[in-house]
């Protein structure tokens, strides 16, 4: 008889902090401690908070251990396992009441606001495991739609629920099945868009790592709705823990008849093949994946026609992203009104964003639509860490935008975060304080979509590397007032004229930071200033002459001798030799060097 | 396999070749050039000239229409990787924790440019956006194994684990 479960999570955050050695070391401790027949060790998906990882969480108590280390395994079996006892010092702290007491996760600042639906069974269940799946109402909601709804009945409820594309674009996932749906008999396709490109949003692996099936049971959902037999899920190669489980799922899937031919009796077939990116962010736009699963270069195609009239191989095809499969199969159970009542007017459910760089709990969290920035970067990511000052949010990735402290308040959703010049994206969300300097985040993602354009248009291809020039001019000090413009019109020119979205929103974080942060462009320009010390070309060192006690560890550890000075006496930095290595600053002891 | 244009020393073992010819053709019903390509990849661990060009042989397709896809992305390599292949994160979270300068930290240390390999053949370095592992920001990866929370000063150390 099972009377608790230990949960490791397997999500690729804490599997790279060695979690796989944890559900080890549990095996075997377990095993040594006689608890084979009473405790089940179960690798799970994300759990979310993967600043705490590795994270294990044991049942029925629902004690959450963070940061938990291979060492800490044989103590945490003897004494809560074995003797009912808590290691309330491996507990997240925020759960402890005292000793032996705890409260529930849902209780926690980072959970106590989260409503998860698309992450639903991450951390919940063993995502290799389609049992655990079906015991959590899994293939339900397919079934249902089997015996009991039309191909129509299905579009309807989608519509009906207001769920839109969770890749960005916000298109409503009714419309676009509809749209489908209503093309000629004949061969279809059902696309999953995997290629999570923006460097930052991990969302989407996530699902796929915790959830598998529920991408699937979708897509075969979606099959039945528009008339299509086929699908395929194109993922990244550089999720390999996401690959493996999806293989998974679709064989176990496969042998439990409920994807092939004649599911569940009702005589519709479905199957779903795999195909791997091999890293081409453009590929993330739908046109681009298309040629990309075809085999071709990832090379945009002009819209119209849309996918949804001649997509993959020439045929109709649907393409949604992995987080939008994942709310299908709720809405299908719980209905389109339970769906439509969470959210803001035009944006309904929730939504997931991975929250990371400057904020204290970094991870995916999963809000109703409409929830205030500043909820989200304050209370449930636990605010910014260091006391630093926040500075700015920036969504959407490299299509996207970065928001000042002044929008904190601003309810999230698709219309409200245009309206300020960023977009929902992904759903990334990097946290900056004051020292980021917001020329050079600009520049690092017009670095990233310079790589990464296909080449095809001249407007993204000649254009950003255009606006890169003059960046790199601004950040090394060289630029005048004047260049400032020429980037704006390009910034407005490329958005116009570029063939596909990453062409037309790469321009936007340039744009919302010339809105917000014009000031630090003219620090940079004008006074030859980069305010957060982060542009190395326009730095200056200097040595306070109060505080230095002519240690010489500074003049010593230079590498180009760009520090003179005596012992015991002030020491001075020779401004034309220092290449601002920043050496120097970090060796003082006595925090005499500023950096300006 | 024979290199048209001069005597160099073939590329691979016979074995590679034989399996590289086998996947190519399997491929051919249902399969995609990309597909091809990662399978030649993981033959040789990058995509030597010759391989392209049977590829193109056993698909009957031009030589360079498979450099065109094969150009296209980044996960293609026309040379070899070093015996310990580090990836640095460049993805946005770990970029605005500072893992730009660890970035050029390696490049001094090894003395490479980005996406090369050290001459004796031990190290090759490039950059990478997103392992999905942001919340360990900044992070880097050598082979198989992941560090996170990397420093400056870590740097050292960890290379001199490669041995």
């Amino acid at each position: 008889m099972v009377r608790g479960h230990v949960l490791v999570c397997g999500g690729t955050g804490c599997h790279s902090a060695n979690s796989d050695d944890i559900y080890d070391a549990f095996e075997k401790e377990i095993e040594a401690a006689g608890l084979k027949d009473e405790i089940q060790v179960i690798k799970t998906g994300c759990f979310g908070l993967c600043a705490l990882g590795p994270i294990v969480v044991i049942y029925p108590e629902g004690a959450f251990y963070s940061q938990v280390q291979p060492g800490d395994v044989k103590e945490i079996v003897s004494e809560h396992l074995l003797k009912g006892r808590l290691v309330t010092r491996l507990l997240y702290q925020e759960t402890v009441v005292d000793e032996n007491t705890i409260t529930s996760l849902d209780d926690t600042d980072f959970y106590r606001k989260q409503r998860r639906i698309a992450l639903k069974n991450c951390g919940v269940i063993d995502p290799e495991n389609i049992k655990e799946y079906i015991a959590f109402d899994g293939y339900m909601a397919l079934a249902k739609v089997l015996t009991e709804m039309t191909p129509q009945q299905v579009i309807d409820e989608i519509s009906k629920s207001g769920l839109r594309g969770r890749g960005g674009g916000g298109f409503p996932t009714g419309k676009k099945w509809a749209f489908a749906a209503a093309q000629p008999v004949g061969d279809k396709y059902v696309c999953c868009n995997a290629d999570e490109g923006d460097p930052g949003a991990f969302m989407d692996r996530s699902v796929l790592e915790g959830d598998p099936h529920c991408v699937l049971e979708a897509m075969a959902i979606a099959g039945y709705a528009i008339g299509s037999n086929h699908g395929y899920i194109y993922v990244r190669a550089e999720y390999p823990i996401a690959v493996k489980r999806l293989r998974i799922a679709i064989g176990q899937a496969r042998e439990m008849g409920l994807l092939g031919k004649n599911i569940l009796g009702s005589g519709f077939d479905f199957d779903i093949d795999i195909r791997l990116g091999a890293g081409a962010f453009v590929c993330g736009e739908e046109t681009a994946l298309l040629n990309s699963i075809e085999g071709k270069r990832g090379d945009p195609r002009p819209r119209p026609p849309f996918p949804a009239v001649k997509g993959l191989f020439g045929k109709p095809t649907i393409i949604n992203n992995v987080e939008t499969w994942a709310n299908v199969t709720r809405i299908i159970l719980n209905g389109a009104d339970w769906f439509a009542a969470m959210g803001s007017e035009k944006s309904k459910g929730t939504k997931v964003f991975a929250l990371g760089g400057k904020i204290n709990h970094t991870g995916l969290v999963e809000i109703p639509m409409g929830t205030p920035l500043r909820e989200i970067i304050e209370e449930i990511g636990g605010g910014i860490p260091d006391g630093k000052k926040f500075k700015a949010v920036q969504t959407g990735g490299p299509s996207g935008g970065c928001i000042p402290a002044q929008y904190l308040d601003i309810p999230v959703d698709y219309e409200n975060l245009i309206a300020i010049g960023s977009i929902m994206g992904s759903g990334g969300m990097i946290v900056m304080d004051e020292d980021n300097c917001m020329v050079d985040i600009a520049k690092f993602f017009l670095e990233f979509t310079c790589d990464e354009s296909c080449g095809k248009c001249t407007p993204c291809r000649v254009g950003i590397r255009r606006m890169l020039e003059i960046l790199e001019k601004i950040t090394s000090g060289q630029a005048k007032m004047e260049d400032l413009d020429t980037l704006e019109n390009l910034c407005y020119f490329i958005k116009e004229n570029a063939l596909c979205g990453l062409g037309q929103t790469a321009p936007n974080p340039v744009l919302s930071t010339l809105r917000y942060f014009r000031d630090e462009y003219e620090a940079h320009i004008v006074e030859k200033r980069c305010p957060a010390g982060v542009c190395k070309k326009l730095l200056t060192y200097s040595i306070d002459p109060e505080k230095c006690k002519g240690c010489t560890l500074c003049a010593r550890n230079c590498p180009v001798d760009a520090i003179v000075g005596e012992v015991k006496k002030v020491h001075v930095i020779d401004n034309n030799k220092c290449i601002k290595c920043g050496t120097c600053m970090s060796n003082c002891k006595f925090d005499a060097i500023t950096r300006k | 396999m024979s290199c048209k244009t001069c005597t160099c020393a073939l590329v691979g073992t016979p074995e590679q070749d034989k399996k590289l010819r086998e996947s190519t053709a399997s491929l051919k019903d249902g399969g995609s050039l990309v597909m091809v390509l990662q399978e030649a990849q993981e033959i040789y661990g990058y995509l030597p000239a010759e391989a392209l060009d049977v590829i193109a042989e056993i698909w009957g397709c031009s030589t360079e229409s498979v450099y065109s896809v094969a150009t296209f992305y980044s996960q293609f390599s026309f040379s070899p990787k070093g015996k310990y292949a580090i990836h640095v994160c460049l993805g946005t979270a770990c970029y605005v924790k500072g893992s730009g300068e660890i970035y050029s930290k390696l490049k001094d240390l090894l003395d490479v440019e980005d996406g090369g390999c050290t001459p004796d053949g031990k190290f090759s370095l490039d950059a990478c956006r997103c392992m999905g592992a942001c919340g360990l920001a900044p992070v880097m990866s050598i082979n198989d194994d992941v560090y996170g929370k990397v420093t400056l000063d870590q740097l050292p150390g960890i290379l001199k684990k490669c041995n």
